[in-house]
């Protein structure tokens, strides 16, 4: 759950590098995708004899078996059951390596889900962009590691992405100079500010719009967004259903949000994403209010770089 | 002039970049160099992501900021397809007035 992640975050260990133990504590555990995403990418990284799952999750040790956190463990799972396909309200753990790897799990994830068509959508527009960051930006070579999960009762629709690349400060750094990992984190969220150029409009193959846009989605929704990369982490807050649309800012920091830094250094980049899938009935009303700030807030920062002239 | 149709290459739903940039190297940037027109048919498809439309327009808008609005033609988009072009299109276009 993105409302409680500062929490799982902040009691991460993330001092020794050679191995990973997932820690479960009686009967609660974080099983957001992001969470579980996480625990994967970290344990590939260290390698499958080097990870160990303790057994003491009840009913939340058999949801991180089903979604496939065992598989990067050498811990056997506990739990017997006979598997059935993956369909229904969950899609476990994947290691995305490859651009084809990205469309094919995209193509799949809809049946996967058990979803209207007219939700689909906005899934896939916030997978692809999520995934194809990773792949574009991340440098590693561990790929994307994604999970998704549905939750009728709510309506809500959960993702996580995560990689242990180079993480947003460094990927940033060529041509934007974050100071630090706050920084970075907020010249990520910001329209026009890509790694892999100075201009607003990007190069012919980045813009610098994926996570501002992907945001903007949750936010439009009054849903939760988290990235977390290096020692910091943001988090979008949930506004209130009484707003009817909420107002799109290009400076992250000018929403309800919570940032927190001093945070174990993570050397990768994992965002969660929250999306209600009630309001996103008209997904293009969404994409319209975002094509309008875009515009704006590209104008506005030009501007504020112009020169002022001197009257006296 | 030159008609692609999209979903043939990036299927439904257009998310895959390197698609978007082979269309744009073999197809359009070549057909604006020589002053012809270019249809980009997205019939059959339900959405495109910003950055496939990034990687398939940009750089053609780039180079032939003026051309590339009496040359280039988007046929059968629906509103989510119009839209992502739309939002591409104008910063672009933003970016590059000085």
């Amino acid at each position: 759950m993105l409302v409680t992640f500062d929490y799982f975050l902040k009691n991460l260990d993330l001092s020794n590098k050679n191995c990973l133990d997932v820690i479960t504590q009686g009967q609660w555990l974080n099983v957001h995708p992001a969470a579980l995403v996480f625990a994967a990418a970290l344990a590939q990284k260290v390698g499958k004899e080097n990870v160990i799952i303790d057994n003491t999750a009840g009913k939340s040790g058999l949801y991180i078996d089903r979604m496939g956190l065992y598989d990067w463990s050498k811990t056997e799972s506990p739990y017997h059951y006979s598997r059935h396909e993956e369909a229904g309200r969950f899609v476990p753990v994947k290691q995305i390596l490859t651009s084809n790897d990205q469309s094919k799990f995209i193509t799949d994830l809809i049946p996967l889900l058990h979803l209207p068509p007219e939700k689909s959508q906005v899934i896939y527009y916030i997978m692809g962009e999520l995934i194809r960051n990773v792949l574009e930006h991340s440098m590693s070579k561990d790929g994307a590691f994604v999970a998704a999960q549905y939750r009728p009762k709510s309506n809500v629709l959960s993702f996580g992405v995560c990689d242990t690349g180079v993480g947003l400060k460094k990927s940033l750094s060529y041509y934007h100079f974050p100071k630090d990992d706050v920084e970075a984190l907020k010249l990520a969220l910001m329209p026009g500010i890509s790694g892999t150029s100075m201009s607003q409009s990007g190069t012919g193959d980045n813009a610098g719009a994926g996570l501002y846009i992907v945001k903007n989605l949750s936010k439009m929704t009054r849903n939760y967004f988290v990235i977390y990369s290096g020692t910091a982490m943001y988090k979008l807050l949930k506004y209130d259903k009484r707003i009817e649309r909420p107002k799109i800012h290009s400076d992250p920091l000018d929403d309800r949000h919570s940032l927190v830094d001093k945070l174990p250094d993570f050397h990768g980049t994992l965002v969660g994403v929250d999306i209600a899938l009630d309001d996103t009935s008209d997904f293009n009303a969404l994409m319209e209010d975002i094509k309008v700030s875009y515009s704006k807030a590209l104008r506005e920062r030009k501007e504020r770089r112009y020169k002022k002239v001197k009257f006296i | 002039m030159k008609r692609v149709l999209i979903k043939k290459q990036a299927g439904e739903f257009g998310e895959n970049k390197d698609v978007a940039k082979r269309i744009r190297l073999e197809t359009v940037l070549p057909a604006l160099g020589k002053q012809e027109k270019v249809v980009l048919d997205f019939d059959g498809m339900s959405g495109v992501t910003q950055s496939f439309v990034h990687a398939l327009i940009s750089d053609p808008i780039r180079k032939y900021p003026d051309g590339f609005f009496d040359l280039v033609s988007f046929k059968n988009c629906n509103p989510l397809v119009k839209t992502v072009v739309e939002i591409v299109s104008d910063y672009m276009q933003e970016s590059l007035i000085a």
